[in-house]
């Protein structure tokens, strides 16, 4: 048995639910540690980017999902919309805490939103993730028919304005935010690029 | 000549460091009495009006949070990082070039600074270019008594600085952050203005390695970046001298830099600031124009627009 087949057969007997239970415990324990001064004498930003920097690494998972089926013959399928809502979910929590806890002046935020490049390219990648967390479900799937995959394809987008919101915010040439985004762009090189045969990939 | 300047803070007098580790302790209890006011009560009770009058007494920062949340690009770009690599910075020897328009050039020890200089305490607002700001008791002489020392030229017009550059002990220097060394300069104006002055302490302690050890230049009412640290080069010129963040975004970062609550980042605001150590439910504060130091500082730049030369 290979590799791939052990973890696919460990995989099998995972519950989405432990999924979204494992990627949400960090959300409140690392509120709980901002709020008992244990994230250091800057808490807000600390907590901020912690949210937001989970976020990215949710939707790397989630675009990891299709290569590793099609060049290792991992198949984490099933787990896709469980990462991609729990994306979604740390992006809404990075959001607010920068809305209510950062700026938390009404007029600063909409002149935020407006005037600031990496503050809209950031807003832009959580509207457009709106339609796909609406539309994560089984009825949508059906209702939408092959509609569904090409509006899923939106996910391409968010994750490009995920990657180009991090390297704007960076003050000088940091190397962080490189990383997401070489990461980032690979992933999405994959789409560009996939195996000649799906049934080469399945046969190792 | 020293003491040139009266601090308008309080808390002029040394305190002990016991007092000042368990303040907020103290004035968390005080907060919940309802029984204080003023500006230190800002990020604790809700609905008090912010400070904006520049002699509101401010409470200094703790010494744990001035040492556990610094910009040193030289020791990594997170706020964690100089408090964690900066201790394998050797500061002893320590050698000061001086040169160019001055009648003594040459390399000052550390020593010999300090046995020339007279260390005074100020309690200085400290604003950073990425709107949080801290209160900083300093220990340190007036920039212009080294200058002095020196004998500064009359041709000359502007004082420039360099930074440490000693990768063995620097890994953040392996990454072209910006360009290594970090330099940084100020209009001789600015140099010689008493409130500028070259910290050699805080609270009566020597400087910590990641605030800029063994001696660093503070300038008030100018964004932190223009306060450059472990300083090892000081040259007297005619001409404005490149500056680190300058060279590196010119859109972004002016040589001037002056605090200005209207004048915005081009990526955010500087209308307002988060004073470091109100915890994660702090509210932010407005920002004083030239950090609180109008009065004595906005006669330098009389006449010239501040947008332009920001």
């Amino acid at each position: 048995m290979s590799m791939a087949d052990r973890l696919n057969g460990v995989a099998r007997k995972v519950p989405t639910g432990a999924v979204y239970l494992l990627f949400l415990l960090p959300a409140p324990w690392f509120f709980y540690l901002a709020a008992n001064g244990q994230m250091g004498v800057e808490p807000i930003n600390t907590l901020e980017r912690k949210y937001g920097e989970m976020a990215l690494q949710l939707l790397i998972l989630g675009l990891a999902i299709t290569p590793l089926r099609q060049y290792l013959g991992i198949n984490l399928i099933r787990f896709r919309r469980a990462i991609g809502l729990l994306a979604f979910a740390y992006v809404a929590m990075h959001l607010l805490v920068w809305l209510v806890l950062d700026v938390g002046i009404l007029s600063q935020i909409w002149a935020d939103i407006l005037k600031r490049p990496y503050i809209t390219v950031g807003m832009g990648g959580f509207a457009l993730m709106i339609p796909l967390a609406i539309t994560s479900n089984n009825m949508s799937i059906r209702k939408l028919g092959p509609k569904w995959r090409k509006l899923h394809r939106l996910t391409y987008g968010v994750v490009l304005l995920g990657a180009l919101h991090f390297l704007m915010l960076s003050k000088g040439f940091q190397l962080e935010p490189l990383i997401y985004a070489a990461l980032i762009g690979g992933l999405l090189l994959t789409r560009l690029a996939p195996p000649k045969s799906m049934e080469r990939a399945r046969s190792t | 000549m020293a003491n040139r300047w009266k601090n308008t803070l309080k808390e002029s007098d040394a305190t002990p460091e016991s007092v000042y580790l368990n303040r907020r302790q103290i004035m968390a209890g005080l907060a919940g009495l309802g029984a204080i006011g003023g500006a230190a009560s800002v990020g604790l009770m809700s609905g008090s009006k912010p400070a904006v009058a520049s002699t509101d007494p401010l409470e200094p920062n703790t010494l744990e949070e001035i040492t556990s949340y610094n910009n040193f690009y030289e020791f990594g770009t997170g706020k964690d990082d100089p408090a964690r690599y900066a201790d394998q910075m050797t500061t002893s020897p320590w050698t000061v070039k001086v040169d160019g328009m001055v009648d003594r050039p040459g390399d000052y020890t550390f020593e010999d600074i300090m046995a020339k200089m007279t260390i005074e305490e100020r309690i200085y607002r400290f604003r950073c270019v990425e709107a949080w700001s801290m209160v900083i008791p300093w220990n340190g002489f007036e920039l212009a008594d080294l200058l002095e020392l020196a004998g500064v030229q009359s041709s000359a017009k502007y004082i420039a600085f360099e930074t440490l550059l000693r990768p063995e002990e620097m890994p953040g220097v392996n990454f072209p952050v910006l360009d290594w060394p970090y330099v940084e300069g100020l209009r001789m104006d600015e140099a010689m203005h008493p409130l500028t002055m070259m910290a050699t302490g805080i609270y009566g302690r020597d400087l910590p390695n990641q605030n800029g050890a063994p001696l660093r230049l503070v300038v008030p009412w100018k964004y932190g970046f223009k306060s450059i640290k472990s300083i090892v080069g000081i040259t007297a010129m005619d001409q404005e001298p490149p500056t680190s963040w300058n060279k590196s975004q010119p859109r972004e970062y002016g040589f001037y830099s002056n605090v200005n609550p209207e004048v915005n980042h081009p990526r955010w605001s500087q209308a307002s600031e988060r004073r470091i150590g109100g915890g994660l439910f702090a509210k932010r504060v407005p920002t004083l124009m030239f950090n609180g130091y109008e009065d004595e500082v906005a006669g330098l730049y009389a006449g010239m627009d501040l947008r332009a030369h920001f």
